[in-house]
C-alpha cells in the first residue's frame, strides 16, 4: 500500500514538492513556518480552484482557454455592482459571481455540446470576447479599493482558525471535487466520456452533455475566482489575470491530467497547483530573480509531460493514444 | 465544409455542383473582404489612400508570415502556441548580438537561427516523446519567453546597427514596404509548397490519417519535425521584422500573438482538426483581419473592441458550417 503510494504519480510529485518546500526551509527557516505555509496555500487557492474546474474540462478531451477572461469579466462585474450599490449583501454578490461565471461557462459548453465545435476554437474566441466585454463594461476604468465596500474586500481575508476564508474555500472545493470525482456517477462520467467517448456513448452517457457540465463547472468556479481575485488584490481592471489560463492548464498538466482526456486525479491536480505556488513563493526567498520564474515553470511542464510519456510501467496512462478517436462520434 | 458539399452533390446535377464549387469558403472570404472595403471607404474618406492602405499592412504582415507555416502545421493535425515566445527569444538574442557590435546580416542570421532552433526543439519533443503538441508548446511557450526574461530582465535593447531598420520600416518600391513584399513572396512559396509539391500532399495525408500515412511509407515524424522547424524559422523572420520596426527589444514583445495567428489560420478555413485548408484562404483571412482592424482604427474604435469582433468572427466561422449541416439534415428528415 505504502509502496503503491510512493510509486504513484501523485506520490512522486508530492515528494518533489515537499523536498522543494523543506529545501528552501533549510536556507530560510521562516519559509516552512506554519503561518507562511498557510499563506502559500492561501496564495495558491485561486489557482487550485481554477485548476480543478479545468481538470473536468480536460478530462472530457476539451480545453477551456477562457477562464482568465471569465475571471476578469466577473470580477469587474461584481466590483462595479459593489461600487454602485455598496449596501447589497455579500451573499447576493457571491451568488451573482457564481451565476455570471456559470453563464459564461455555459456559453462555451453549449457550443461544444450542441454544435460539436472544437473547444479550443470556441474558447479562443470567447476569451477575446469576454476580455473585450470587460473593457466595454468598465470603459477601461479601474475600480480601486476605496470604491469597494469594506465587507467586499474583507470577506476572503476573514480568518477562521488562522486561515483566511479564501483558503477555506479552496479546501471545500477540493473536498467536494474529491468526493464527486470518486463516488458520484456524475463525476465518474467525466472519466468515461473522456477515456473512451464511443464506449461511453454506447453505455448511455451523453458525452456532449458531460462536456457541457465540465464547462459549466469551470465557468462557475472562474466566476467565484473573479470575485476572489478582485477582492484579494483590491482592484479591478481589464487586464486582471491576463495569461493566467496557461498557468491553470500548466497546473493540471504538471499534476498528471492527460491532455488527451480521461485521466487525472483531484489530488494530482491540487499538488500540481501547489507546485507552481511553492516555486513562485520560494524564488524570491532563495534569492533567484523573479525573472527566472517563467522559464522554470516552462521547464517543469516539459519535464512533467516527458516523464508522463516515458513511464511505460503505468499501463493506464494513455497519453500515446490517438486523440481523434472521438471524431467518429462527433461525425454522427 | 467539404463533406457538406460532397453529400449534397448528386452525380446528375453537374450545374449545381459547379455552382456549389463557387460556394467555397475562399469565395465567401473574398465577398466579405469586398464588403469591408466598400463599407470602409463609405465610412471614411481616408480609407482608399494608397499610403494609408500601405501603413495598414504593417499591422498584420508579421503575424501573417507565421500564419502561413502555422496553416500547414494545423493541416498536419499539430499546433504551435509558442510562436510569440519564439519571437521574443529570437529578438532577445538578436539584441544581445547587436549589443556586441555585430553587423546587420549577422543579427538577422542569429534571429532566423534562433527561431529554427526553437522550432526544432518543439519538433523533437513532439516526435521523440510522442507528446501532444499543444502541451509541448504550452511548456516551451513559458520556457522560451522565460529565457528572454532571464537574459534581459526589465531591460530594453535599442542599439541595433545602422541599416537594420530597413527590414521593418523600408520600402522596396513606392508604397510597397519590404514587409509586404516579403509576405507576398512567402505566400507564393507556401502556396507552392502546400499545393504543388508532394511535401504538401503528405501534409494533408498526415492530417487526415497519421496512421494510414505512416503505413503508406510517409516519414510522418520527419515531416512533423520539418513543419515545426519551418514554423520556427518563420517566427524568426517575423521577429527580425518586428524588432526592426519597433527598433527595440523587450522580453514582453509580441505578447498574445499566438492567439491572433491561430485565429487568422482558422478564419482562413483551415480545420483545427487537421486535414483541410488552403493557403489562399489564409491569405484572404489575413487581408480581411488587416482591413477590419484598419477600418476600425480610422473610425477611432479602440483595439480591444476589435478583439471582440475577431472573437465573434472566429466563432461564427466555425459554427456556421455546422449550423448549415444541421439545418439541411433537418430538412432532409422532414422530406
Amino acid at each position: 500500500m505504502l509502496k503503491r503510494l510512493i510509486y504513484s504519480r501523485e506520490g512522486v510529485l508530492s515528494i518533489i514538492v515537499l523536498a522543494m518546500f523543506f529545501g528552501v526551509g533549510v536556507i530560510s527557516p521562516d519559509f516552512i513556518s506554519l503561518s507562511n505555509s498557510v499563506s502559500i496555500f492561501n496564495d495558491t487557492s485561486i489557482l487550485i480552484m481554477l485548476a480543478l474546474g479545468q481538470m473536468l474540462v480536460i478530462l472530457t478531451r476539451c480545453i477551456d482557454l477562457s477562464v482568465a477572461a471569465n475571471v476578469a469579466f466577473t470580477g469587474m462585474f461584481v466590483a462595479m455592482v459593489n461600487q454602485y450599490f455598496p449596501e447589497l449583501p455579500m451573499a447576493l454578490l457571491i451568488f451573482l459571481s457564481l451565476f455570471i461565471g456559470a453563464l459564461l461557462g455555459a456559453i462555451n459548453g453549449l457550443f461544444v455540446w450542441l454544435l460539436k465545435v472544437p473547444s479550443i476554437v470556441i474558447t479562443l474566441g470567447t476569451m477575446s470576447i469576454y476580455r473585450g466585454a470587460t473593457f466595454l463594461l468598465s470603459d477601461g476604468a479601474w475600480v480601486n479599493s476605496h470604491q469597494m465596500s469594506e465587507s467586499f474586500i474583507g470577506l476572503p481575508r476573514y480568518e477562521i482558525l488562522s486561515m483566511p476564508v479564501l483558503g477555506w474555500m479552496a479546501i471545500v472545493a477540493i473536498i467536494l471535487f474529491f468526493w464527486a470525482m470518486k463516488f458520484s456517477v456524475w463525476g465518474r462520467n467525466f472519466y468515461s466520456a473522456g477515456g473512451n467517448p464511443m464506449a461511453a456513448f454506447y453505455s448511455g452517457v451523453n458525452v456532449g452533455k458531460v462536456q457541457f457540465y465540465a464547462f459549466l463547472v469551470s465557468g462557475t468556479l472562474s466566476g467565484l475566482c473573479g470575485y476572489l481575485w478582485v477582492s484579494r488584490f483590491a482592484v479591478a481592471y481589464v487586464d486582471v489575470a491576463n495569461g493566467f489560463e496557461l498557468q491553470v492548464i500548466a497546473a493540471c498538466v504538471i499534476g498528471g491530467v492527460s491532455i488527451v482526456g480521461g485521466l487525472g486525479t483531484v489530488v494530482g491536480c491540487v499538488i500540481g497547483a501547489l507546485f507552481i505556488g511553492v516555486v513562485n513563493n520560494a524564488l524570491p526567498i532563495i534569492g533567484v530573480s523573479p525573472f527566472w520564474q517563467m522559464a522554470i515553470s516552462g521547464l517543469v511542464i516539459i519535464i512533467a509531460v516527458i516523464a508522463n510519456a516515458t513511464s511505460g510501467k503505468d499501463k493506464a496512462r494513455i497519453i500515446l493514444r490517438n486523440p481523434n478517436a472521438n471524431d467518429e462520434i462527433r461525425a454522427n | 465544409m467539404d463533406t457538406t458539399i460532397k453529400k449534397s452533390a448528386t452525380p446528375d446535377s453537374m450545374f449545381t455542383s459547379k455552382l456549389q464549387g463557387l460556394l467555397r469558403w475562399e469565395s465567401f472570404l473574398v465577398l466579405i473582404v469586398f464588403l469591408v472595403c466598400v463599407m470602409n471607404s463609405y465610412l471614411s474618406p481616408y480609407f482608399l489612400d494608397p499610403w494609408n492602405l500601405s501603413d495598414a499592412t504593417f499591422n498584420f504582415t508579421e503575424k501573417a508570415l507565421i500564419a502561413l507555416p502555422m496553416a500547414m502545421l494545423i493541416i498536419a493535425k499539430e499546433i504551435d502556441i509558442s510562436v510569440a515566445a519564439i519571437i521574443s527569444l529570437s529578438s532577445t538574442l538578436m539584441g544581445l548580438v547587436a549589443q556586441m557590435g555585430a553587423p546587420v546580416y549577422a543579427v538577422a542570421f542569429v534571429g532566423i537561427l534562433a527561431g529554427a532552433a526553437c522550432g526544432l526543439f518543439n519538433g523533437v519533443l513532439v516526435t521523440r516523446f510522442k507528446i501532444p503538441s499543444i502541451v509541448v508548446t504550452i511548456g516551451t511557450m513559458s520556457l522560451f519567453r522565460g529565457i528572454s526574461y532571464i537574459l534581459l530582465g526589465d531591460q530594453v535593447v535599442r542599439d541595433y546597427p545602422d541599416g537594420f531598420e530597413f527590414f521593418g520600416q523600408g520600402y522596396v518600391y513606392w508604397v510597397f514596404s519590404f514587409e509586404l513584399v516579403l509576405f507576398a513572396f512567402f505566400a507564393l512559396v507556401f502556396y507552392w509548397l502546400l499545393h504543388r509539391t508532394t511535401f504538401g500532399r503528405y501534409t494533408y495525408a498526415i492530417g487526415n490519417n497519421p496512421t494510414a500515412s505512416y503505413y503508406s511509407g510517409i516519414k510522418v515524424d520527419k515531416h512533423r519535425l520539418i513543419l515545426f522547424t519551418l514554423v520556427g524559422v518563420m517566427s524568426g523572420v517575423a521577429s527580425i521584422l518586428l524588432t526592426s520596426r519597433l527598433g527595440s527589444t523587450r522580453p514582453s514583445i509580441a505578447m498574445g500573438w499566438e492567439l491572433s495567428i491561430i485565429t487568422m489560420v482558422v478564419l482562413g478555413g483551415v480545420s483545427i482538426l487537421g486535414g483541410s485548408g488552403t493557403i489562399a484562404g489564409v491569405v484572404l483571412a489575413v487581408i480581411l483581419m488587416g482591413l477590419v482592424t484598419f477600418g476600425m482604427g480610422l473610425l477611432n474604435i479602440p483595439g480591444i473592441v476589435m478583439t471582440i469582433i475577431v472573437g465573434v468572427m472566429l466563432i461564427t466561422v466555425v459554427s456556421l458550417p455546422v449550423l448549415i449541416t444541421l439545418y439541411k439534415n433537418k430538412k432532409a428528415k422532414a422530406l
